[in-house]
């Protein structure tokens, strides 16, 4: 933090529901400007995304209802810069386990999802992950009706796994590209080590101009946020 | 210090980070009260964060009458089998053995409840004492306070539950943020003084004096019937909205259900919450909380 200041940049949180005030604090603590996204406006001239914590059935119901849903998929499979934890790892998956069929995803990451995968809440609970890439030691974690990571496609990045406990080995936190996600919820903990390499991945790909914002005329046509589908 | 200096080496249940984590994880949501599966299923694809599983409502407990007790686990299991969002279930105040059953069943939140008949004059549920976490109502700061100090990993206003009348969640929700708001501008000599006359601990007074907010997540809930009600307890402050009566008394449940989350969302956009409250029908039969006599009044139960 002592380095010179970097190019300022802005990063979106989906603000539909969910601990999205905790994701705006570190990443604001982390000088990017932090912006919640509502609707398919929002979207444009953010040059990373953070899917929060929440139930992720509400999420999505709500992103398909105002018209969300499409302009959000479009930015991510257009190369926007993403970070979901716990549900946001539902959200961004290609497959799920245990969701309510026909539960859309926003499909960045190639990987099989399990629901509420360790159990309902009396399962939840708090540990210290060692993650790939993320220096000085283990993490706090706590994970809250957290889902796993069933199976990972070839492209896909094991960055950590639960160690001990009846879900030992389990996979938690992995990265695709610019798309990284976490089972657990480091907003929560004061621990802001996988946001900082989140904002590192957004200030990277924002330098060499692979963010593609949003994809011109998304958030033009699409139903406004009470509009009903 | 190692900024995992107090988390444990390997998984471990039931920490007050774990339960309180939860609540996090519901705000910006409206939770709703369910009688059958069926009508749990409704709830979720209407956009619920969580149902709570009762066996009436309020606004029917208020015209049987009778003791309201915990409800039979059977259809508290049901309501478990037939949605994938957390369920929520109430126990009596004080009532902690409805509470081990509620958490043997595996509900995700215990609702230590005023609207259920109280099992215990004086003392509410011993809540560090579970694995479960317990959200319970409060009226004011001093008694979100002492419930937190028992355990308490979210609270709620208390309102008039049953009712339809939005009046005492306002007045509740506005006294706890006022509350917290003149905390805030006390001095450390000041908050010794605030400690006594609030009747709660000294920690947990600096604590919220501190940080200008609750160590816990804030809800709403007690006679919220329209998107309106649910927007305007947002915008008062509540992270968050519980609908109990005004759902499935109402004339549409499932499209009312669903504009009271999208009213949830956008509080703060008129535009939406105007769209969404068109063409909703009937609300709930609502009941002036002044004609109602004091025996029948949810909201003088805990202390």
């Amino acid at each position: 933090m002592s380095a010179p200041a970097p190019d300022p940049v802005r990063i979106g949180v989906l603000a539909l529901q969910g601990d999205v005030r905790e994701h705006l604090a570190v990443l604001t603590a982390l000088g990017a400007e932090a912006v919640p996204v509502r609707r398919p406006e929002e979207l444009a001239g953010v040059d990373g995304l953070v899917l929060p914590g929440g139930e992720s059935t509400t999420m999505t119901k709500l992103a398909v209802r105002t018209g969300l849903l499409g302009p959000l998929r479009e930015a991510v499979r257009g190369g926007l810069p993403a970070y979901g934890t716990c549900a946001g790892l539902v959200l961004l998956a290609e497959r799920l386990l245990d969701a309510p069929p026909g539960q859309p995803t926003l499909g960045a990451l190639d990987v099989t999802v399990r629901r509420n995968a360790f159990g309902r809440q009396a399962e939840s609970f708090e540990s210290r992950i060692e993650l790939a890439g993320v220096p000085g030691g283990p993490l706090s974690a706590v994970f809250i009706r957290a889902p796993w990571v069933e199976e990972a496609g070839p492209d896909v990045e094991v960055l950590g796994r639960v160690v001990g406990g009846p879900a030992d080995g389990r996979i938690v936190a992995v990265r695709q590209g610019d798309v990284v996600a976490t089972s657990f919820h480091p907003e929560l903990t004061g621990d802001t080590r996988v946001h900082a390499l989140f904002v590192d991945v957004v200030r990277q790909a924002a330098a060499v101009g692979r963010a593609v914002a949003v994809p011109s005329g998304a958030g033009a046509g699409a139903p406004d946020p009470g509009g009903e589908q | 210090m190692s900024p995992h200096a107090d988390v444990p080496a390997t998984p471990t249940t039931g920490t007050d980070r774990v339960k309180r984590g939860l609540a996090e994880q519901l705000k910006g949501g409206v939770i709703m009260d369910v009688v059958t599966p069926e009508q749990a299923r409704i709830a979720e694809d209407a956009g619920a964060v969580a149902v709570m599983a009762l066996e009436r409502v309020p606004a029917d407990i208020r015209a049987q009458g009778g003791i309201a007790r915990m409800s039979d686990p059977d259809m508290v299991q049901g309501i478990i089998d037939a949605v994938s969002v957390p369920v929520m279930a109430k126990a009596r105040i004080g009532h902690f053995v409805e509470a081990q059953v509620l958490q043997a069943l595996g509900v995700d939140y215990v609702d230590e409840s005023e609207v259920l008949t109280p099992a215990d004059e004086a003392h509410h549920i011993d809540k560090h004492a579970f694995t479960v976490p317990f959200v319970c109502g409060a009226t004011d700061l001093g008694e979100a306070l002492r419930r937190i100090a028992e355990g308490a990993a979210m609270i709620r206003s208390k309102g008039e539950a049953g009712t339809g009348n939005v009046v005492e969640a306002t007045r509740h929700v506005r006294a706890l943020r006022a509350g917290i708001r003149r905390l805030a501008t006390l001095d450390e000599t000041e908050l010794f003084v605030a400690a006594k006359e609030l009747r709660a601990p000294h920690d947990l007074v600096v604590e919220v004096a501190r940080a200008g907010k609750l160590p816990v997540v804030l809800f709403t809930a007690g006679g919220i019937a329209t998107p309106a009600d649910a927007a305007m307890m947002m915008q008062l402050g509540a992270e968050g909205v519980f609908v109990g009566s005004g759902i499935f008394k109402s004339g549409d449940p499932a499209q009312r259900a669903a504009a009271i989350v999208q009213a949830t969302t956008f509080f703060d956009d008129p535009d939406v919450v105007t769209k969404v409250s068109r063409g909703l029908g009937e609300p709930m039969v609502g009941i002036n909380v002044d004609t109602l006599p004091d025996s029948q009044r949810f909201a003088t139960r805990g202390w």
